[in-house]
């Protein structure tokens, strides 16, 4: 578990895929560190990422940069990338921004496995 | 143009961890007026976008420059909110304010188009001082029962 303020992020690497748990708000404090963490993870180049963000009640604007970043890290290095469990507000704010069509976004991480 | 008072007034430092205070506040503040929870969540939404480009933009990421919040319980013929946001960072053009082309997928630039999308009006515009930038926001409960444009009755520059 990494501290970042009030968020906090883990990370298991697993054999099929690395996933990456935030837990709290993502917003302009947060989103440098949980940036960080998304890079760190893709420096190891794994085959698949998927971020749940089933602890994740609010992003804003930063926090989907954040995620943009990570999308475009992942279309570079040939890495599946996909966004797990979205909460209401934070799909919302996808919607808002015509951005749930470009990620893979899938309910459960379960369904991230077959990605 | 009305020159009522704020409701409510909170003045504070540009710092990105006090984000989350206001938005909880916003958040208590428009289920108080009555809007739906996604709603109340989208307004807090708008705020926290315009305060971090105030923030990231404006003053440039420094975190001990002042901002204005003012909020105004709108009633009578449009219930609902109006928000302003005030800051004392260089001018700029209000028009150069706009949001990035959607369908240009990058990361940022994201900001002004949610906070355009979420409420029913929202205006850039200089302070009438040498420096300083305000955006003026309003949500109505109903939208739809409004008749006319979308002008708001916008508080006096100050």
């Amino acid at each position: 578990m990494t501290p970042n303020e009030e968020l906090t992020i883990n990370i298991e690497k697993r054999p099929e895929m690395t996933v990456i748990s935030p837990q709290g708000d993502i917003d302009l404090s947060r989103a440098p560190g949980f940036r960080t963490n998304i890079a760190e993870v893709f420096s190891e180049k794994p085959a698949k990422v998927a971020v749940d963000l089933s602890g994740v009640p609010y992003m804003d604007s930063s926090g989907v940069a954040t995620l943009v970043e990570g999308m475009q890290l992942a279309n570079r290095s040939g890495t599946v990338f996909v966004l797990v469990a979205l909460q209401e507000r934070v799909k919302s704010i996808f919607e808002i921004a015509r951005l749930d069509t470009v990620f893979k976004i899938v309910d459960e991480l379960t369904q991230a496995e077959e990605v | 143009m009305s020159e009522k008072a704020p409701d409510l007034t909170l003045q504070l430092q540009s710092k990105p961890k006090l984000l989350s205070s206001v938005r909880s506040m916003i958040l208590s503040l428009t289920q108080r007026v009555g809007f739906d929870e996604i709603e109340c969540g989208h307004i807090a939404l708008a705020i926290d976008e315009a305060l971090a480009n105030v923030i990231r933009h404006g003053y440039e990421q420094r975190d001990d420059e002042p901002i204005h919040i003012g909020v105004w319980i709108l009633n009578e013929d449009r219930p609902g909110i109006r928000i302003m946001i005030e800051d004392e960072a260089d001018q700029i053009d209000p028009d150069s304010i706009k949001g990035r082309d959607l369908e240009d997928v990058k990361p940022g630039g994201l900001g002004v188009h949610i906070m355009k999308e979420i409420m029913d009006f929202c205006r850039f515009e200089r302070r009438k001082q040498e420096k300083g930038m305000r955006v003026i926001m309003e949500k109505y409960i109903n939208p739809e029962h409004v008749s006319g444009t979308k002008e708001p009755h916008s508080p006096q520059a100050t």
